[in-house]
């Protein structure tokens, strides 16, 4: 074993990555009190993520009680909304509730500043966390891990958890998990616009501290496999769109041209005006959903979050904060497990597996396992939100003609959008199949 | 293509802030693999922060500065055009408002 022959380690678990799944791993590690090392790229915790939009937080009360009056959250998530976006119009499936606005399980955050926050909790709870190290590789005894190295430091511990994100190049210098097939892969392109906030809450139709969602789909990516997203801030909007990568690559549109496209839909700009430009970014998702799951331990290893593939597009909600908290939550218990028992096996490590699969993670996971398939179908990109655009406008515009039976006209619409009325059934019955 | 109202992407990452690496590109390309599997297109098109670019001589540039680190190219490029690693201890882009 390299320079570690007496098998002392400098801390019981290395962690590296401080975004909410390693945050969450180091919290319930150094609360059953192991020395933990939480090791981040950036110059603080938050500084190198980015909020997909919202974050399913109920979770979090397993870590932190009281979490959404504690943490640094932007908004409550009470109001929903489903857009189905065309070239000149849209047909939207807007949602309230009062009984969102009184079980708060939704919230809109900042990853800079929620992030912090979190990885000052870890500090509070005996964490030792140390920002702005790159870590370069595992450090490997045979099969076992044993460690990490940044530049010329080597560290060593019993058990790595590595919470490096969705490029994971820990795992992958490591050939633990290899080159991601592109049809797992996404790209979010996004700006924060900020507006004052009652401008917010005018426009959104909020009362004060409350945000919405929207989950948009069709013109925003031009009819590629993707969508569009909005979520309000406090004092500003989080707006962009989530574009699959192969089928970017295989298009001839721009990255940067899709994201234009939406913000400037005359649908959206409206939303948006007199705002000040914040902050562009962009980041990797991971949408492969139960496929990505593989490849997730090895003796001495632990891989959670988006670096394991966790998050979960159901159409309707985007999910992967509340998943990177569950694998912390989860990787922690095998880990103390582990710890106690002294065996750092492959065996050993596999009881993540178990973990995960026993909890709503892993249960939501293979819920969801046909999803990927299914949002793999171009109508859902092109046809479908046109074909409602025109069932809305025959009955709205009332042209002086006489009205046909609702059932001879929607088959012309169908038609007419190049869609059968056995595609339509055949796509509502996967799609409901796959939810 | 229609005009954001809140500029193209230059202007847009003028708002971000970066700690450069003065001394070291994160990003190296192989410019001959580049060029035999003509990736310079693709990677122009699918990165969201205008990393690369053409030279007349057809060639890429990188301004590697400018990078948002997605990994977006690294995904999609051919297999051998790119070495890219995450920037050093500390160094990149920061994100404050996301």
């Amino acid at each position: 074993m390299e320079n570690n022959v007496n098998n002392e380690v400098d801390f019981e678990v290395i962690i590296v990555g401080a975004g909410i799944a390693g945050c969450v791993a180091a919290l319930k590690l150094a609360d059953k009190g192991y020395s933990v090392l939480l090791a981040e790229r950036g110059q603080s915790a938050g500084s190198k993520n980015l909020s997909g939009g919202v974050f399913y937080c109920r979770v979090m009360e397993d870590v932190i009680p009281d979490f959404v009056k504690k943490a640094p959250i932007e908004r409550y998530i009470t109001r929903n909304c489903i857009s189905f976006l065309n070239e000149s119009s849209f047909v939207n499936i807007n949602y309230g509730d009062a009984r969102l606005e009184n079980s708060v399980t939704a919230v809109s955050v900042k990853r800079a500043k929620l992030d912090e926050w979190l990885a000052q909790q870890c500090e509070d709870a005996g964490v030792t966390f140390m920002p702005g190290i790159r870590v370069d590789e595992l450090l490997m005894d045979g099969d076992k891990v044993v460690g990490i190295q940044a530049g010329d430091d080597k560290l060593y511990s019993h058990v790595v958890i590595a919470a490096d994100g969705v490029n994971s190049m820990l795992c992958r210098n490591a050939g633990i998990r290899t080159r991601e097939l592109l049809e797992n892969l996404a790209v979010g392109i996004k700006s924060v616009i900020g507006l004052p906030k009652d401008t917010i809450e005018e426009r959104f139709h909020l009362k004060e501290n409350e945000g919405a969602a929207y989950a948009v789909v069709g013109d925003c990516t031009n009819g590629l496999n993707g969508g569009g997203f909005i979520y309000t801030n406090s004092d500003s909007i989080s707006i962009g769109v989530v574009v699959k990568i192969d089928a970017l690559a295989e298009s001839s549109e721009s990255a940067s041209d899709l994201h234009d496209r939406f913000l400037s839909h005359p649908a959206i700009e409206p939303l948006l005006r007199g705002g000040e430009l914040l902050e562009y970014g962009c980041h990797m998702v991971p949408e492969g959903g139960q496929a990505m799951l593989h490849d997730l331990t090895r003796a001495g290893l632990i891989v959670i979050g988006d670096a394991a593939g966790l998050a979960l597009n159901t159409g309707s909600t985007v999910r992967g904060m509340d998943l990177a908290a569950g694998s912390g939550i989860a990787a922690a218990k095998v880990v103390d497990e582990v710890l106690s028992k002294k065996d750092f096996s492959q065996a050993a490590m596999d009881a993540y597996y178990t973990e995960l699969n026993n909890i709503v993670v892993g249960k939501d996971m293979k819920t969801y396992a046909k999803m990927p398939v299914f949002l793999e179908n171009p109508r859902m990109y092109k046809n479908y939100g046109p074909l409602l655009g025109d069932i809305m406008y025959n009955i709205y515009n009332l042209d002086t003609t006489p009205r046909q039976h609702m059932m001879s006209e929607g088959l012309k619409i169908i038609k007419k959008n190049q869609l059968s009325a056995f595609q339509l059934i055949k796509d509502m019955y996967t799609g409901v199949r796959a939810l | 293509m229609n005009k954001n109202p809140f500029g193209d992407v230059t202007e847009r990452l003028d708002k971000d802030r970066y700690e450069t690496d003065i001394e070291e590109s994160h990003i190296k390309v192989n410019q001959e693999a580049a060029a035999k599997s003509n990736a310079v297109d693709l990677l122009i098109r699918i990165c969201p922060a205008h990393v690369y670019s053409k030279q007349p001589d057809g060639s890429i540039n990188v301004m590697y500065a400018a990078c948002l680190e997605c990994g977006t190219c690294l995904a999609a490029a051919p297999v051998g055009v790119l070495s890219w690693q995450y920037p050093r201890s500390g160094m990149g882009i920061i994100f404050r408002e996301s």
